[in-house]
């Protein structure tokens, strides 16, 4: 195969899949790499990928696949007579069957000053490198053309800093893609961002001694430019075909099995043209490739037809879908939504009773449902009047949440534009291989695994199949693979049968394994402990090794150490300590925390127990960052400095961590404290928050930061500040009691509902009482600071230090 | 040449538990399972060199700190859909006395 990229390796990885051994593969590469997601060079110059995160098959894979991969060696001629291909270096192979999958080259405009150093396409990784190197040292960039990937090139190279203006011949930008209201609503939210824009403007010349510096205009305007990015367009790569005599017109012409004028010779890709089209996305070419591999494994041969393609943009926080004809007719019909002050704008285009263009800026929930309708050319006019609203209202409620859309949508709508992956595909391969994550999904169906464009869809339908089951809250479900039963029952088990132990647990509910998995022991350890505190041991080789080192394990196997800091407030003899601690044990990075603590980073495992000894000689105890269990009280100063505070926010915050420190909780538990309501302890995403007012405390519950931020709901208003302790240890206590291993209070409290936990909580005062008499005692076995433990006592001793030493020439 | 070296007792190594061995070749980890079966694997995850002896053990695997590979103790492949391999070490029990071919 001549062409590493992306539709030719799709090419074999279908190929492996339908006939591993029918074929000695050898592939030549022009670029130094094994294959690589092209698509996501945008991401990786925006800084939000790195090159690694996008490699799809390294050097490596190749090798394991028994697949010579000639990297770096750029093919200049195919020998059809002799069957072989020749590289620039000499390096030769013969073929049976060839694949061309050369792709295309960035069009650079044909002016003067075109090839000065510094005038670059957007096409690899070399040209990102390029981008990247010149943001290090270079100001100006201009990118020129105001399409898909000029708008990606601008982004990314705003975002690394650069002042960056983009030239677009045209009066609008993605002209292709989008009516004039939606480039509008597209253009002002990218100068929002500090992109500038030159439209209408004609590049006459390139101006420069070696490098580039200025541009002119054909209205004589001129620029300055220390980096050009011309993205006005590709041409399909097919020089090498056209040497070859094979049949080309704008592209290497293939019939619907991929073949070209030659019955040895396939091609597949940008390279390529079919019938009139030639092209410029993924899909299309994934099609291409597994028709190529069902012609080539001689197995169901499948025949390419071409189909629309969607496009959408790759510019983090912007939202925008578009497929089809963009701009009306006579003939046509436009359906428009506009509310340009929310930045939401929706056009469809009816012909026919059928949809035939679509634009979707702001809310693009519903491209994929529109597009489906397009491509099969459905008769709408059933609908017509609600199509704007979405598929979730076709049906009779007033306003479908996510949930109803993804319900609403059928198992053929398309999820994944890149792959061709459908909903009835992913929801499939989620019930039948028992999917949980994105990723698993990912890897079981393509599905999200090319531009990514698609993750959210990707994730709701996952959270739909799974219902509460998702995002770390298992519920209906069994526990793990090892029982079917599920964490309910588990938690049932324990207190009526008064089980005690994992082993006398595992026996009683007849787990399937000797001794459970990584995901079930912590869990059913938790529930041991938490129903009888004190009376069973704590399984420490159940549980995950940051809780049982009492550290963070970081990704180079060092530790991170949190001491305690009580209610983020410090002291000078505290803050010399640490900083002794850190010259002493040379930790290499001391970083202050989002939950107002500090953070030794880079302690080596056997210097930990004499870290937390001289902590603790400094007076400070673990500072549990590593816990499902109460992680850290966050404070403002509040009344005892601020202006506007109403209570002692700080000594209100100490009081609850002295309080709650060292227990253990399904998941993490943040708490925080605000001295009125500007709220600058950020109380309203915390587990339990506490916002002070004139007259007494709110309490808030269940707010979380992190992928999805919740903001808290209101639990109530108190007076005293026992009222707070109480009120936070039953809440606690509930949480403790009925929640699942891993569910954060935010899940949990959905699961749930907020006026169950109001009942128990609020009105309940009996069972408040109670719920916090429960949690103070369970605390009585909590609150021994591991560290000192460790530090002082031996426990655990073996953890930190080497069995022996051997080597290899004893 | 590899030979068997004795580097500890069963009694070292906690059940489902492990320890470490420093080598010159960096560390290997042992690894106990709950039914006193002892095997020994380079301490690093086939997927990022995650430090395999930190995992949580549970039959004949360990299941990586890092990223939550689980790994055969038996022989340090990757059970799918992963794959790689951590090096693997035989050992043999004797008198309760644990050696390790190295
Ligand atoms: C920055 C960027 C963003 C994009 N975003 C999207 C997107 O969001 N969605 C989407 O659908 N598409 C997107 N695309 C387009 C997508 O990447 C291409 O459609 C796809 O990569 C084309 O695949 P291909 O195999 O035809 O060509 P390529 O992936 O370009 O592969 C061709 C390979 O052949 C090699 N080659 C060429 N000639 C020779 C030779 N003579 N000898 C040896 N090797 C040779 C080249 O070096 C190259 O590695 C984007 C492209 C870029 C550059
Ligand atoms: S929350 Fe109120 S009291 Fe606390 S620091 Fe902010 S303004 Fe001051
Ligand atoms: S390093 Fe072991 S799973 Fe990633």
């Amino acid at each position: 195969m001549i062409g590493n990229g992306m539709a030719g390796m799709r090419t074999i990885e279908e190929l492996l899949k339908l006939a591993p051994d029918a074929y000695d593969i050898t592939i030549f590469g022009a670029e130094p790499f094994g294959n690589y997601n092209r698509i996501m060079l945008s991401p990786v110059l925006a800084g939000e990928k790195t090159i690694d995160e996008i490699m799809i098959n390294d050097l490596q894979w190749y090798k394991n696949n028994n697949i010579t991969l000639h990297a770096n060696k750029t093919v200049v001629e195919i020998n059809r007579a002799e069957k072989k291909v020749i590289a620039e270096d000499g390096t030769f192979e013969s073929y049976d069957r060839l694949l061309i999958a050369t792709g295309s080259n960035p069009f650079m405009l044909p002016v003067p000053g075109g090839k000065l150093s510094g005038v670059i396409g957007f096409r690899d990784i070399h040209d990102v490198d390029t981008m990247l190197d010149s943001a290090k040292t270079k100001k100006k960039a201009v990118v020129i053309g105001a399409g898909l990937l000029g708008l990606e090139a601008a982004n990314g190279l705003k975002l690394q800093g650069m002042d960056v203006t983009v030239v677009h011949i045209m009066d609008c930008l993605m002209e292709r893609q989008l009516d004039k209201p939606a480039a509008k609503l597209l253009q002002s939210e990218l100068e929002s961002r500090g992109i500038k824009f030159l439209l209408d403007a004609r590049t006459q010349e390139i101006l420069g001694d070696d490098h580039v510096s200025r541009i002119r205009f054909a209205d004589g305007a001129e620029i300055e430019a220390d980096l050009v990015v011309m993205a006005v367009g590709i041409r399909p790569n097919f020089e090498l075909a056209q040497k070859a005599d094979l049949e080309c017109d704008r592209g290497i012409v293939v019939s619907e099995t991929m073949l070209s004028s030659d019955p040895s010779v396939y091609s597949v890709g940008e390279c390529v043209q079919f019938e009139e089209h030639t092209y410029g996305l993924v899909a299309p070419l994934f099609d291409m490739a597994k028709v190529c591999a069902s012609q080539l494994a001689d197995i169901d041969h499948k025949h390419y037809v071409h189909t629309e393609t969607s496009t959408k943009l790759k510019v983090s926080g912007v939202d925008l879908f578009s497929a089809g004809i963009i701009n009306g007719n006579e003939a046509t019909d436009d359906i428009i939504f506009q509310d340009p002050a929310n930045g939401v704008y929706k056009k469809i285009i009816l012909q026919d009773h059928k949809i035939v263009g679509v634009v979707l800026y702001g809310d693009t929930f519903d491209g994929s449902w529109y597009f489906e309708l397009l491509r099969e050319a459905t008769d709408v006019s059933e609908m017509r009047s609600h199509l704007l609203f979405g598929q979730a209202h076709l049906g009779d409620s007033g306003h479908g949440g996510v949930n109803d859309a993804i319900a609403a949508m059928s198992d053929d709508a398309e999820i994944c534009g890149c792959n061709g992956v459908t909903k009835g595909c992913v929801t499939k391969a989620i019930i039948e291989k028992g999917l949980q994550t994105l990723d698993e999904v990912r890897a079981h169906t393509k599905a999200s695994a090319s531009c990514g464009s698609c993750t959210g869809l990707v994730e709701q339908v996952l959270a739909h199949t799974l219902g509460a089951d998702y995002s770390d809250s298992p519920s209906e479900k069994p526990v793990c693979k090892c029982t079917d039963y599920t964490h309910d029952d588990v938690r049932k088990a324990i207190t009526e049968q008064k089980l005690t132990s994992l082993k006398a647990l595992m026996n009683a509910m007849e787990w399937r394994t000797v001794d459970g998995c990584a995901s079930c022991r912590p869990a059913l350890n938790y529930y041991l402990i938490a129903a009888w505190p004190g009376k069973v041991e704590d399984d420490y080789r159940s549980r995950f090794i940051n809780e049982r080192i009492h550290a963070n394990i970081q990704k180079d196997g060092t530790y991170s150490v949190i001491p305690r800091i009580w209610g983020g407030v410090t002291t000078a003899d505290e803050l010399r300590t640490i900083a002794d601690v850190a010259d002493k044990y040379e930790i290499p990075t001391v970083k202050i925390t989002g939950g107002q603590r500090i953070d030794l980073l880079g302690v080596k495992k056997e210097d930990l127990p004499a870290v937390w000894g001289d902590l603790n000689k400094g007076g400070m105890i673990s500072g549990h960052a590593y816990s499902k269990g109460l992680r850290t009280v966050k404070t403002c100063v509040g009344q005892e400095w601020c202006r506007f505070g109403t209570q002692k926010s700080m000594q209100m915050g100490i009081e609850l961590e002295k309080m709650t420190w060292g227990s253990w909780t399904p998941a993490k538990f943040k708490i925080a404290v605000s001295g009125c309501p500007r709220n600058c302890a950020e109380a309203t995403i915390k587990d339990f928050g506490v916002v002070a007012v004139d007259s007494g405390w709110e309490l808030h519950i269940a707010g979380n930061g992190g992928i999805k931020v919740r903001v808290t709901d209101l639990l109530c208003k108190v007076k005293t500040e026992d009222e707070v302790r109480e009120y936070c240890g039953a809440f606690m206590q509930v949480y403790r009691e009925e929640a699942h291993y891993l569910e954060r209070t935010a899940h949990w409290v959905e699961r749930i509902g907020l006026p169950y936990v109001k009942q128990r909580i609020v009105e309940d005062s009996e069972g408040r009482k109670a719920l916090n008499k429960r949690f103070l005692e369970s605390q009585v076995y909590a609150q021994v600071d591991p560290w000192a433990e460790r530090a002082s006592e031996g426990v655990d001793a073996h953890e930190f230090v080497a069995l022996t030493q051997i080597n290899k020439q004893q | 040449m590899s030979d068997w070296i004795k580097v500890g007792k069963l009694s070292d190594i906690p059940r489902q538990g492990s320890r470490i061995i420093n080598s010159d070749e960096g560390d290997i980890a042992l690894f106990r399972t709950i039914d006193d079966e002892v095997f020994a694997l380079r301490d690093e995850c086939p997927h990022e060199k995650g430090p395999l002896s930190q995992g949580i053990i549970h039959g004949k695997n360990v299941t990586c700190p890092l990223h939550s590979w689980v790994i055969s103790l038996e022989d340090g492949c990757a059970l799918p859909p992963d794959e790689g391999c951590a090096t693997h070490f035989p050992v043999k029990l004797e008198d309760k006395n644990v050696f390790l071919k190295y």
